[in-house]
């Protein structure tokens, strides 16, 4: 038996979203699969997730406290990986943010302003950070072709280490060191109330609030899509990650462009970060069991790739995986397999990707025959499909 | 003397190196047939937890269990590679998202971690674990001993892999079709060659070496299961391949030199002897050092592109018609 691959000369509309779809049920039975070889019940398994992911009282208020980073990390990672800059330290950018994002609500806030005031230097101070943080990974790979898929997942255990240590081993800023609750485990400052970010309160499922951050990922979303859709910048950018050649004869600064990719994508990382801070923890969270373990960078790669880079189509898709990953978090502990929930994000984007060649090509499964020596086969591939 | 921070950074560079080693010479393999997988860390990290498990439930003498658990360890990275090797050859799916999912699904929120709790592995101190074997006497005698005598026995074995990994890459037949492989893929078809084959068998073989890697972090280094406890280790195998021009001998002192970097910050603490203003300085250091080194080796002079296959994360297509 023998799979081949062969082009397809035209690319149907209907498996656009068929492939996705079908990922996802694919991904499902595989790790029912596993749950059943482990000895686990995956319908009970399955029921609990979706009950605690969309269906149980303030599930879908849960489920936006982890959909909202996702949002912005899946943004992040889809505004360079179209570009195919590999930029994965969206989580080191994300932890930049939530300090710098901090930083600005303590000051600003503890000065006492009109209300809007500390949340807007939160947000500008947040993106910074974040961009700051990327323009490491965007400088090296344009002036040095450093690779940056290594540099910027480097730089976020460093990040992670920076956010530590100012929360445990230092008496910076940002760590909480009056009170009786300070000397015994060490916290971050308590933000003041003109900078905590307010919710919008829905009344269904007994409660479920929309954080302000949400409505900022969809903002960011808008705005990328606009960017990459309608302007020149985008359009370079897309060029250049189709083909660096072409983009540098038709004069595309490629430097100048990767950087300021670098640069869109780690600000949008970083607003993530000020949104964690000033949405949900309200201090910054130095604990490497907290927010460090979680992993929303990473998550936020999967979320990226799934919503094939779509601004609009990553921020649906992270309110789904959103679901998954806060089901996981609600069911952690004896009863529901740890690990569950990375094991069927993976699965889902395994599938996705193997599923993506099905839409450009056909496969074809025939039985093997005496392969004709073509003298011609030596032809160079065309680019791979992403 | 054999107390004094140099030899002491330099054995425990050798220790903390090997599992580098054995990842990067697996990577090494994979990316001179042209595949790149990015998903050293998942597959490290799923050799880690099967390899303890066997040492955990297998009843039989020291030496049997460790060679099980390594085999167990390298087949348990293996069957991770096959996933991306059946995407990223025959599918010719993207070669760096399909690494990266890898690492999700098998690393530390994944695969690893589900069968780490459902296998009960964690807080378990280990039944069995690699020592170093050679008489007393020997690993007394003045800096060669603790450095080269006091080491466990599967540095021993991955000094052995390096010289095999370089002869069979530089003066046997399949090895040079490899390379040939990961250079030019039509030309090496246009000899004969099966590409697909090729390319399978060694991104197959870098899984096995980064399951025997991540085992000898849980029999060697650390004899226990801790959820992600390769902590990074995987990625810096991978910034170890570039480093090392694609060359075994380069990947050896390049691993060794991280294994010290990593082995600092704790004798430093142990010896208080303070490495500028404070612990996330020498704590980041590893991190911070192989970005640096990164930079230099992709600037300058020193890229001369010596060994980065022509062809590293190209699907080869034949033209079939």
């Amino acid at each position: 038996m023998r799979i081949s691959v062969e082009q397809r000369l035209r690319r149907p509309r209907w498996l656009m979203f068929a492939v996705p779809l079908g990922s996802v049920v694919f991904a499902f039975l595989v790790a029912a699969i596993v749950l059943v070889a482990t000895g686990h019940d995956p319908v009970s398994t399955y029921r609990q997730l979706f009950d605690a992911a969309f269906l149980q009282r303030q599930s879908v208020d849960q489920t936006l406290i982890v959909a909202t980073p996702l949002a912005f990390m899946g943004l992040a990672a889809a505004a360079a990986f179209r570009m195919k800059l590999y930029n994965i330290g969206a989580e080191g950018q994300m932890y930049l943010g939530a300090i710098t994002g901090a930083a600005a609500g303590l000051y600003v806030g503890g000065r006492g302003g009109p209300a809007p005031l500390p949340i807007a230097a939160m947000v500008v101070a947040g993106m910074l950070g974040g961009l700051a943080w990327a323009l490491i990974p965007g400088i090296l790979r344009a002036f040095f072709k450093t690779n940056e898929i290594l540099t910027s997942l480097l730089l976020n255990y460093v990040a992670g280490l920076l956010l530590t240590y100012l929360i445990f081993e230092s008496q910076s800023y940002w760590r909480q060191t009056k009170g009786f609750n300070a000397s015994v485990f060490p916290t971050g400052k308590q933000l003041p109330h003109s900078a905590v970010w307010p919710g919008w309160t829905l009344h269904v499922q007994g409660g479920t609030t929309i954080p302000l951050g949400a409505f900022f990922a969809v903002g960011a979303a808008a705005v990328l899509w606009i960017l990459y859709r309608l302007t020149r910048f985008g359009f370079e950018a897309t060029v250049l990650g189709d083909s660096p050649r072409a983009a540098r004869y038709a004069g595309v600064r490629i430097r100048r462009k990767i950087v300021a990719v670098m640069a869109l994508s780690g600000s949008i990382a970083g607003l993530g970060g000020a949104s964690q801070v000033g949405d949900f923890s309200h201090a910054l969270d130095g604990d490497p069991n907290g927010l460090q373990k979680v992993g929303y960078g990473y998550t936020g790669i999967v979320v990226a790739a799934l919503g094939r880079y779509n601004p609009f189509s990553v921020v649906l898709i992270a309110f789904l995986l959103g679901g998954l990953e806060n089901a996981g978090n609600t069911l952690q502990g004896p009863g529901f397999p740890a690990g569950l929930v990375g094991v069927i994000q993976g699965i889902i984007l395994f599938s996705a990707l193997g599923g993506e060649i099905l839409t450009r090509h056909r496969v074809r499964i025939t039985r093997r025959t005496k392969p004709t020596k073509a003298a011609a086969s030596a032809t160079r591939s065309p680019e791979p499909a992403t | 003397m054999n107390n004094s921070l140099l030899v002491v950074l330099i054995a425990s560079g050798v220790a903390y190196g090997t599992p580098l080693l054995f990842a990067a010479l697996g990577e090494l393999l994979a990316e001179r047939s042209g595949v790149l997988n990015l998903g050293v860390e998942g597959m490290m990290l799923v050799g880690a937890v099967m390899g303890f498990w066997t040492v955990e439930r297998v009843h039989a003498n020291t030496e049997l269990t460790l060679v099980l658990a390594l085999l167990v360890g390298a087949f348990a990275g293996t069957v991770m590679a096959a996933i991306h090797a059946f995407l990223v050859i025959t599918l010719r799916a993207n070669q760096i998202v399909s690494g990266l999912a890898l690492t999700i699904f098998a690393g530390a929120a994944g695969l690893s971690s589900y069968l780490g709790n459902d296998l009960n592995l964690a807080d378990r101190p280990a039944v069995h674990a690699f020592h170093a074997f050679l008489p007393t006497s020997m690993q007394s005698w003045p800096v060669v001993g603790p450095i080269l005598f006091g080491q466990n026995v599967l540095v021993y074995v991955s000094w052995v892999c390096v010289i095999g990994v370089g002869l069979y890459l530089t003066r046997t037949r399949p090895g040079l079709n490899v390379r040939a492989v990961g250079e030019s893929p039509a030309a090496a078809d246009t000899m004969g060659i099966n590409v697909t084959r090729y390319r399978y068998a060694h991104t197959l073989a870098g899984g096995a070496f980064a399951g025997v890697a991540g085992a000898s972090i849980t029999l060697a280094i650390t004899p226990q299961w801790v959820d992600g406890i390769t902590g990074g280790a995987g990625w810096i195998a991978i910034a170890l391949v570039i480093f090392a021009f694609w060359r075994p001998e380069l990947c050896l002192v390049g691993a060794y030199f991280f294994g010290a970097l990593q082995a600092l910050a704790p004798q430093l603490q142990a010896r208080n002897i303070s490495l500028g203003p404070t612990v996330l300085w020498s704590n980041s250091l590893p991190y911070v050092m192989t970005i640096v080194v990164l930079v230099v080796v992709s600037t300058g002079t020193a890229r001369r592109r010596l060994g980065a296959p022509a062809a590293l994360g190209v699907p080869y297509v034949r033209e079939e018609h």
